[in-house]
């Protein structure tokens, strides 16, 4: 009995023995081959961390950050920015003319502009594209990029159904003309954002409605697009490529043969990818990284100010806070810096306005630095003197571990500088949403990142018929302000001096607090080049080169 | 056998009529829709991208054309990603994680398989203290510790296997697999070896010894059959529940399976493919726990001539 015992151990040693080995031939093989970076390095493959999945590449459908960071390789604007200063350069127009009422552009196609399946474009193309991304059935979020456009809000809001009364209009097929509401002074970025970019017609029509959102046109093979880059692959949750479109009017500059995006929605893995040479470029960082990069590999890390604001909002519509001084006094008691340095790593800028500074050269009032004696006497005067009879509020975030950690310090300093007690909850991304959207909360978590560079993007927040207020702040001045005071402003230094103006009267009146200013912060291979950071996380693709370890030199010169 | 796998066969079916029923309309009751975003949808879009997905019906009637298109087999469009079919999506992400669960399985089955067994043999010695304290190990330590210090160990420090990815790097299936397997491979190995135990005790074991067999024979013929019932009866849910549950894996690792679009379309609301993932899962546990009774019954005479007198 005793040697069959053992017999069987052996069996099931030798047994164990077999699959160790086997797995140990299989990491065998994996340690000696080349990084994805080093491959890429040699074949001119740029590998991206790209958030996520994206739902769609349709530019009239998507509403993303990262579908975006692809359309951005694969379509190209009517104009296009800069990748430093943002400011609006020559993309499929080669040039444009403003009218002198500043009401009418007219854009010169270029003539070597091309679809990647080597049609011609023409301003027909962007009339039509138009249309479509107006086109009330087609659901586009971001319909209202284009509503500087004249009638184009009563168009896409279907109180006008005749195209032709919008200002577009195709007077050769190389010249576009658009005719605005207003002067917009920002309306040549918009021409690069995703909504206004034009679609290919045929390869639409050929796989359905035009306006269909179920349709396989954006599928590789069948997305026909205008940019540097061109869709070849496309596997789910895995990764997209994209390779050198070689009908791009200015292929020859194009340095990238092609483009990894991968969906990398865990910071931590994404983190690591890029520790192990499988990524070039990371989206994000985990913030508790932040210090370590900054630290050792400082190369590395990205940090960069970023157009977007964190805030908090109160809700207008409920005690106490219908009292301008207990917002006031609430917005008085946080300590920015300490919150920056303690719970946020240093990674960020405080704001102390809704609109970031710097925006277009704006430098907007500092109305809300850290003032606790200040803060004490609002509450006070509000009735509430060292805070007795405060009510218990309740503070609302969405669930994320960073947004916890800023309400329990802003917690803590309304305790210790107004001694009032607030109960901070946490609500699912959608539930909070939701929450926020019917006024279910006293006071929320909330932030705001521009479409583009104009403090207008930020003010008009305040607006009262602005779906993104969701702060019941109401003020028929203010509206004034912002829809036509502003606008009338005849000269650009004249514009940003009634941006200041208004921005003064909404921090006075206090519906938002601003805590912080995004910064943009991933991290980046040594190698890649020409890929500056900017304040809209823009990427021009065109100018990217990959290369040795040697310390990138991504500020792009103005002839780029 | 065959009334027996017709009449679970039915009982199954209103099992997953009622999963359906109590998932549409819970998803429906949650807060926030598919189209809730960061920035205000316009009432006209947001009506427009409704009717598109006949969210602008009464929900009874939303409910009855769900219940049709699910009949013929149509589980919907995404919400999320338009332009995909809940069809192409579960299509594209389930054999990921069935081939994972299945990897994990045959890791968990060889180690804790092994391991239960071998410890059975010398019960109260070192050789069944030091797999079984590894087993405890395993069944306490949590996937979302297991797969980073694997990742970490592997990965980074000792750079012989990707840190992410399935079926694009050599050797990327290695570590999402074992750090699956191994929390199952602790389960097996205590299931096995009580398995073991119990039938090593028993009168026909000590038959097969009487008769002069060699104990290789009694411990692989006749021992294992019977001592193995436990893990084959845990076989069925486990891997439904590897299945359902290979998320956390899945987002560690990055890989396209089921998990990750199941979780993702709950953040979304994205309801065709909340629905579409639920009633193929539920579908699936279904079948999974019928084929694992069919299994034990086969290996167990005793449940099989039951069975047998039903017929």
């Amino acid at each position: 009995m005793g040697n069959g015992f053992r017999s069987v151990t052996r069996a099931f040693h030798v047994l164990l023995t077999v699959f160790l080995l086997i797995l140990g031939g299989l990491i065998s093989g994996c340690g000696s081959s080349e990084t994805r970076v080093e491959s890429g390095n040699r074949t001119g493959v740029f590998h991206v961390g790209n958030a996520t999945e994206p739902q769609s590449l349709d530019p009239h459908v998507s509403t993303g950050v990262p579908e975006h960071h692809i359309q951005l390789a694969i379509f190209e604007g009517l104009v296009s920015k800069h990748p430093t200063t943002l400011e609006p350069v020559p993309g499929v127009a080669e040039r444009w003319e403003v009218g002198e009422d500043r009401l009418t552009y007219r854009f010169y196609i270029r003539e070597n502009a091309r679809w990647s399946n080597g049609d011609l474009m023409t301003a027909e193309d962007y009339r039509w594209s138009w249309e479509r991304a107006l086109t009330p059935a087609m659901g586009n979020q971001y319909a209202y990029m284009l509503y500087p456009i004249k009638n184009a809000e009563a168009f896409a809001t279907g109180k006008i159904g005749d195209f032709s009364q919008v200002g577009v209009k195709v007077i050769s097929p190389q010249i576009l003309e658009v005719t605005l509401n207003n002067p917009t002074p920002y309306f040549l970025q918009l021409l690069d954002h995703h909504s206004a970019y034009a679609v290919h017609r045929p390869s639409i029509e050929k796989h359905g409605s035009p306006t269909a959102r179920y349709s396989d046109w954006t599928r590789p093979g069948n997305l026909v697009g205008n940019g540097p880059f061109k869709l070849t692959e496309w596997k789910l949750y895995r990764h997209i490529r994209v390779e050198k479109n070689e009908h791009y009017w200015d292929a020859e500059n194009v340095a990238l043969n092609a483009i990894m995006f991968y969906p990398t929605e865990n910071l931590t893995t994404e983190e690591r990818m890029f520790r192990v040479g499988q990524l070039h470029m990371t989206k994000y960082i985990p913030l508790d990284k932040a210090p370590v990069y900054r630290e050792n590999d400082p190369d590395s890390f990205v940090n960069e100010r970023y157009l977007g604001t964190y805030y908090y909002q109160f809700n207008l519509s409920r005690e106490p806070f219908k009292n301008v001084k207990v917002r006031q006094a609430l917005a008085f008691a946080i300590d920015r810096d300490a919150l920056i340095k303690t719970v946020l790593n240093s990674s960020v800028t405080a704001a102390y306005s809704l609109t970031p500074p710097g925006t277009l050269g704006y430098q907007p009032p500092k109305l809300v630095g850290f003032d606790p004696n200040k803060a004490r006497k609002l509450l006070a005067e509000a009735g509430f003197p060292n805070g007795e009879g405060f009510p218990v509020i309740e503070l609302l975030y969405n669930t994320s571990e960073q947004h916890r950690k800023v309400a329990v310090a802003v917690q803590q300093m309304w305790k210790d500088h107004l001694n009032i007690n607030v109960n901070i909850v946490n609500q699912e991304w959608k539930v909070y949403l939701s929450s926020r959207d019917q006024l279910q909360y006293d006071i929320a978590r909330a932030a705001w990142i521009g479409d583009f560079v104009d403090p207008m993007n930020f003010l008009d927040l305040g607006l009262s018929d602005n779906g993104n207020n969701r702060s019941a702040y109401s003020d028929p001045h203010y509206d004034y302000l912002i829809k036509e005071y502003i606008p009338s402003a005849t000269t650009p230094k004249e514009r940003l001096e009634r941006f200041f103006e208004a921005e003064t009267y909404l921090m006075e009146a206090m519906p938002f607090v601003p805590i912080y200013t995004y910064h943009t912060m991933f991290l980046r291979d040594k190698g890649v080049k020409g890929l500056p950071a900017n304040l809209m996380d823009y990427y021009s693709y065109k100018h990217v080169t990959l290369g040795n370890d040697e310390v990138a030199d991504n500020a792009v010169t103005e002839e780029d | 056998m065959l009334n027996f796998i017709l009449s679970r066969s039915m009982q199954s079916i209103p099992v997953i009529f009622v999963v359906i029923t109590i998932t549409f309309f819970l998803v429906r009751f949650a807060p926030g829709g598919p189209f809730d975003d960061e920035k205000s949808v316009e009432p006209e879009v947001k009506a427009a991208l409704e009717a598109q997905y006949r969210l602008d019906q009464p929900l009874f009637s939303q409910y009855a054309a769900y219940l049709g298109d699910l009949a013929q087999g149509d589980l919907g469009p995404s919400f999320k990603y338009p332009g995909r079919s809940v069809n192409e999506l579960i299509a594209t992400g389930f054999p990921v994680t069935a081939e994972l669960g299945l990897y994990a399985i045959l890791i968990a089955l060889c180690i804790g398989g092994i391991s239960g067994v071998v410890a059975a043999l010398k019960p109260n010695t070192a050789q069944d203290y030091v797999p079984m304290s590894l087993a405890m190990l395993g069944i306490c330590m949590p996937t979302f510790l297991l797969g980073p210090l694997l990742i970490l160990v592997f990965g980074i420090w000792l750079e012989w296997l990707p840190v992410s990815g399935w079926g694009d790097l050599p050797g990327d299936k290695i570590l999402p697999s074992f750090t699956l397997g191994a929390a199952y491979a602790a389960y097996v190995a205590r299931l096995s070896r009580g398995g073991m135990l119990e039938v090593m005790s028993q009168d026909y074991i000590r038959t097969a010894r009487a008769k002069g067999l060699p104990e290789r024979v009694v411990v692989l013929k006749h021992g294992l059959r019977g001592g193995m019932i436990p893990v084959v009866a845990y076989l069925g849910p486990a891997f439904a529940g590897i299945l359902s549950g290979s998320f956390v894996i899945e987002t560690i690792f990055q890989i396209h399976g089921l998990g990750r679009f199941y979780v993702q379309a709950a953040f979304n609301r994205d309801y065709t493919m909340i629905l579409g993932c639920t009633v193929f899962l539920a579908t699936l546990i279904v079948v999974f726990n019928l084929l694992s009774d069919l299994l034990a019954a086969w290996m167990n005479p005793r449940l099989r001539s039951q069975l047998g007198g039903n017929q």
